[in-house]
């Protein structure tokens, strides 16, 4: 794919470095005004370890139930007829749209100790959700599922529906031809789809300060610690930004190199088409 | 190369995604009333009638009060339009301090104040003009029984306070302090609001918030009075601004605000008088 077809167009390049600008600068902002010579110290910090520890854990964790729970519902959006399934495909990408803040009221309404669902829990289970640990996880992954789930969504749309189909002619099952034929596919469609997900969950803060609330080593996630930090201590707050966006990077970029290198020669048409 | 591929195209969508978690709960509390108001002097220097637009940055705690101290203040100047932009003390101080056109600033504490007076941004010193005690607030069936401060320390209670950062947490740990009670929050919430909240959903047993926040919110909680709060009351000064683009109408309202009319509006929502 090099320059064969002669020089890219300037009025697609001009908005292309544009956008990048756009979207590099703030960042850039960071960098720039970050007091990188007090920076050793504020990472030595338990707020900060703990806090980032926990974000780790928890983007993590949400990402995982996304999995669980989002692959087979992309399937379902992308494979079964049924009435109703483009209101149905609505509903569950509605997070997308939704204020987070909004999204954590709404959680408190079905989980929360008075909740639809949570007053249930509450009383006969005697489980708490908000203000748990676990509840930053609930609140990470309403957000952050519908970003896999439209992936995988477009990845199994993409995906030839042939492959499947002569897995039936050859006598294997819906469930036999999704695990041995659909998933090997879809690959790097749900690997897109996590890293997605992954990085919505750890930046997410309205819905977890909303529904889980904002304790040191129990809820206060990252993004959290920098919203309070922000309020007292700017510099230490633009500190907390800088070692997030970092371990980010670092982390994506490192999933990059392990994937890249292992599927490279995978050359199904499917994956060609995402 | 697919899953690189991949990974290239959502990649500047990963950088916004992870900016835009960062500063959702800062950007709602930027003023973006501040710019709009501008000011444009037309003051009749030598006329009894004042005339122009002023720009008033007053602290969210006093949403509610200074929207009908502005709507009295009109009403006696036909020939003025106040705009009030809300927002953190801390945030006001910081965009007056970084040049918004801003006429007055009423902070929610002495401290934010003088970030500005000390800034050189105000025109005389600031003028008290109010002040602000905590409360016990407890959901309407107050489960936990709640009657006195002490029984926040009691095991069991769920708890939600500011965090120690924000004005209302100082004021919080303060008045425990004083009072020698160790308390586990379940909770440190971002603001004095958020705090409300959860005792309006009854997530938690109680908290402390202000007593103008007990009176705003209504039937849908109960406010506990405590004699302890009144080592801690919050004070609420107000200035004008030195570059204020309209000072004769900035000094006017500050008037009006420290006057008889204004101090009963004020009394209404429950501050004291300084």
């Amino acid at each position: 794919m090099r320059d064969s077809r002669g020089r890219p167009p300037a009025a697609l390049l001009v908005p292309a470095a544009l956008g990048t600008l756009f979207l590099t600068l703030p960042l850039l902002g960071i960098l720039v005004r970050a007091p990188w010579s007090d920076i050793g110290r504020q990472l030595r910090t338990d707020e900060l370890q703990t806090s980032l520890r926990l974000s780790l854990q928890c983007a993590t964790l949400a990402t995982l139930v996304s999995m669980i729970l989002g692959i087979p519902l992309a399937w379902v959006l992308a494979r079964v007829e049924f009435p109703g399934r483009a209101v149905l495909r609505a509903l569950v990408t509605l997070p997308l749209v939704l204020p987070p803040v909004v999204g954590g009221v709404a959680l408190l309404y079905a989980f929360g100790r008075r909740g639809v669902l949570g007053a249930y829990l509450d009383q006969h289970l005697g489980i708490t959700l908000p203000f748990t640990t676990t509840g930053v996880v609930v609140a990470e992954t309403f957000v952050a599922m519908p970003f896999l789930v439209i992936s995988v969504e477009g990845a199994l749309r993409a995906l030839d529906v042939r492959y499947e189909d002569a897995a039936a002619t050859l006598g294997a099952s819906r469930w036999f031809a999704f695990r041995h034929v659909t998933l090997p596919a879809l690959g790097p469609g749900i690997a897109a789809g996590a890293v997605l997900c992954w990085a919505r969950a750890l930046g997410e803060f309205g819905a977890t300060i909303t529904f889980a609330g904002n304790f040191p080593g129990t809820t206060q996630t990252m993004p959290l610690a920098v919203y309070i930090a922000l309020q007292s201590n700017p510099e230490s707050a633009l500190i907390l930004s800088l070692v997030l966006l970092l371990v980010s990077v670092v982390i994506l970029v490192a999933l990059r190199e392990r994937w890249a290198p292992g599927r490279s020669g995978d050359r199904r048409p499917a994956a060609r088409a995402w | 190369m697919q899953p690189l591929r991949s990974l290239l195209r959502i990649a500047p969508a990963l950088a916004l995604l992870t900016v835009a978690g960062l500063t959702a709960g800062c950007g709602s509390s930027g003023g973006s009333d501040s710019g709009n108001g501008g000011g444009s002097p037309r003051t009749d220097a030598a006329g009894s009638t004042l005339s122009g637009t002023i720009v008033v940055s007053a602290a969210a705690s006093l949403t509610g009060t200074f929207d009908q101290i502005k709507a009295d203040f009109t009403k006696a100047n036909p020939g003025v339009t106040v705009t009030i932009s809300y927002g953190g003390s801390d945030t006001l101080a910081a965009q007056i301090n970084a040049g918004a056109p801003v006429d007055v600033f009423a902070a929610a504490s002495d401290k934010t104040m003088a970030l500005v007076v000390d800034g050189g941004n105000a025109a005389s010193t600031a003028t008290r003009f109010a002040t602000n005690t905590l409360e016990i607030a407890v959901p309407k069936d107050n489960p936990a029984k709640i009657a006195a401060l002490a029984d926040l320390a009691r095991s069991g209670v769920k708890l939600a306070l500011c965090a120690p950062t924000v004005p209302c947490g100082a004021a919080s740990a303060k008045v425990l302090a004083a009072a020698n009670l160790t308390v586990t929050p379940v909770t440190q919430e971002q603001d004095v609001k958020s705090v409300l909240t959860k005792v309006q959903l009854g997530e938690v047993d109680a908290g402390l918030v202000y007593k103008t926040d007990v009176i705003a919110a209504g039937s849908t909680i109960k406010g506990i009075a405590f004699p302890e709060a009144a080592g801690a009351a919050t004070n609420y000064p107000v200035v004008v601004c030195k570059q204020a683009p309209n000072a004769a109408v900035a000094k006017a309202f500050v008037d009006y605000v420290l006057s008889a009319a204004g101090q009963k509006v004020l009394a209404a929502a429950g501050f004291a008088a300084p």
